[in-house]
């Protein structure tokens, strides 16, 4: 499995997250797990997925990310699990 | 599974607090480069380094991007350039015709520094030692991208006071050298005791000698995190203090630890080590200076700075030593003037002297770092500044260092500008009385009495040798009197009146 934390910060509106599910749908990456809180009008929402059926590389999908982000005016950001595992797990 | 927290911390601490890794830095061996053939030589060394160091750039980049944390600098250290010249080279012109084969072939593979265009001589100095330091200004003069160390004392060994007074006028020739663009050659001239060989950091990474034949060693950083997580418990206790760096420095390693252990896996290179360091740059926030007033200091440079960089320093080591499986380097909090908004800002105020950075050197990772003093201090009072440092390190038995750069045209008040993450730094004043006696005296400081662990197994209390003789320590005395004691007591009894009485009767 090739697990990555996707993040996603900015205003809350209809549709955001709807945006970054569609991006992953049609480019295969599965969606293992999301949480979210929502503070006054601004979100905080993260995304475990599974790269593996992913055709491309890890670059191409972050630009991809970026790209959506750009869309929907807030800031997306990828980043493989592990580092996450390294610095809160013993 | 991964918290929301987690992640958003993490994220912060890359955004608003200057979390990055600092250096990926590649060590290669060049010892079987070396050539009597100066061409030959060279083409050998350009042609290892490029090879060798082809990706560095692209996987540090891969990295960064793909975990989320900036990688800064890519760099390579290599084996001591006197070692490696000795046989081609015959003067120092030949010299710096290594380091600009080692300027090309950084700037062809894009590190933004290579270092180990070093001597090793703190105990004696080759006539090719001799060439490569002669050599030192006009290299630095003439390439951008190499970085050079001279190392001039050891606990082992003492300090090569000959080299010391050199070094003097070579740091004094680099900055004339280099005086149209503030003397900045000096701020990649470093001079050690007790060096490491597996330091990833600039000026003074080198690839030692009893190291393989390439390893990464990674520098990781940041002071920001620290101070941000220090202005969560102010006025609390020590303890909370102490903790609370401890849990910081643990965090900022793994990333360390993860990247070395990627980077190592993605270039087929074994991983050497990860150094524990709080390295600050110009950019606001990411300061040593601001952790010290954090802890409680109006200004770095207040009494009570030195307790609060040796709190710092230890523990950045303790919080950082579980959270990597080889830690090396030079593993501490480091403390260059320019490269320090809030350090240069409290040398501008007259906070931070040099007297008191010479202090704080006994408690640090390094030393005297990155310092901007008038361009007419004498060179013998150079090398004064050297030999004190360098003392520092031999009794304290820790690496200590001295990068200063005498600014040609420049005294005290104006300010120096050397750009980047080099910063720029107020020139400080410097002792004006002279130790051109002392210096001038030449030869070795012999090594201290500490230094001499190996002699004859293992170490008993009650002898030690100097040479073939064994010399009674007071313990040793006190044993043998007490055996002597007992065995006049077996011969002729206790000299008490009874136990006499008590022994003739028997």
């Amino acid at each position: 499995m090739n697990r990555v934390i996707v993040t996603l910060v900015g205003k809350d509106r209809v549709g955001l997250i709807a945006s970054v599910c569609t991006f992953f749908a049609n480019n295969n990456i599965n969606i293992l797990d999301i949480k979210q809180t929502t503070v006054q009008e601004f979100i905080n929402m993260m995304m475990i997925v599974d790269m593996d059926g992913y055709g491309g590389t890890f670059e191409s999908m972050e630009k991809g990310l970026e790209k959506v982000g750009r869309d929907i005016g807030c800031t997306i950001k990828a980043q493989r699990e592990d580092i996450f595992n390294m610095m809160y797990r013993i | 599974m991964i918290e929301l927290n987690e992640v958003f911390e993490t994220n912060e601490m890359v955004l608003h607090e200057n979390l990055d890794v600092r250096t990926i830095t590649m060590g290669i061996s060049l010892l079987d480069c070396i050539d009597p053939d100066l061409d030959r030589l060279c083409e050998k060394v350009y042609g290892k380094i490029t090879r060798y160091a082809e990706r560095l750039v692209s996987v540090g980049d891969d990295i960064g991007l793909e975990y989320g944390v900036p990688v800064i600098n890519k760099r390579i250290s290599i084996s001591p350039a006197a070692l490696i010249g000795g046989a081609a080279c015959r003067g120092p012109e030949d010299f710096v015709r290594i380091a600009e084969t080692l300027d090309s072939a950084a700037k062809d593979v894009g590190v933004n520094f290579i270092g180990g265009f070093s001597a090793l001589v703190q105990k004696g100095m080759t006539p090719a030692d001799r060439d490569l330091i002669a050599s030192i200004p006009e290299a630095l003069a003439r390439t951008e991208r190499v970085c050079s160390s001279v190392s001039l004392g050891s606990t082992k060994a003492g300090i090569n006071m000959d080299a010391v007074r050199l070094m003097g006028d070579v740091v004094k020739e680099t900055a004339e050298r280099t005086k149209e663009h503030d003397s900045l050659g000096c701020a990649k001239l470093v001079v050690f005791c007790n060096p490491a060989d597996d330091n990833p950091f600039m000026a003074g990474a080198f690839h030692g000698v009893t190291e393989a034949d390439c390893v990464l060693n990674v520098g990781v950083s940041g002071p920001g995190v620290v101070k941000t997580a220090l202005s969560k418990v102010r006025g609390e206790s020590f303890e909370v203090l102490c903790e609370t760096i401890k849990k910081t420095a643990f965090k900022i390693t793994r990333i360390g630890q993860l990247y070395a252990k990627e980077a190592s896996r993605r270039l087929g290179v074994p991983f050497g080590i990860v150094d524990l360091s709080l390295a600050p740059t110009p950019a606001v926030g990411d300061s040593i200076a601001d952790i010290i007033c954090e802890m409680g200091m109006e200004y770095a440079g207040a009494p009570g700075t030195t307790a609060a960089l040796a709190i710092l320093n230890d523990q950045v080591k303790k919080g950082g030593i579980m959270a990597s499986s080889y830690v090396g380097g030079l593993s501490g909090a480091f403390i260059p003037v320019s490269e320090d908004r809030s350090m240069a800002e409290a040398a501008q105020i007259g906070a931070l002297t040099l007297e008191k950075l010479e202090a704080m050197t006994c408690v640090c990772s390094v030393g005297l770092d990155m310092i901007a003093i008038p361009g007419d201090t004498p060179a013998t009072t150079i090398s004064g500044i050297i030999a004190d440092e360098m003392a520092i390190g031999m009794i304290n038995q820790k690496t200590t260092a001295v990068r200063v750069i005498p600014v040609v045209g420049k005294g005290v008040g104006d300010t120096a500008e050397f750009g980047g993450l080099l910063g720029d730094a107020r020139i400080m004043p410097v002792n004006k009385y002279g130790c051109s006696d002392f210096v001038n005296r030449g030869g070795r400081i012999p090594a201290p009495v500490h230094s001499f662990k190996n002699r004859g197994g293992r170490p008993s209390p009650y002898y030690f040798s100097i040479g073939s003789a064994e010399i009674a320590t007071d313990a040793g005395r006190r044993v043998l009197a007490i055996a002597q004691n007992r065995t006049r007591k077996k011969e002729k009894g206790c000299r008490h009146t009874k136990c006499q009485r008590q022994h003739k009767d028997a």
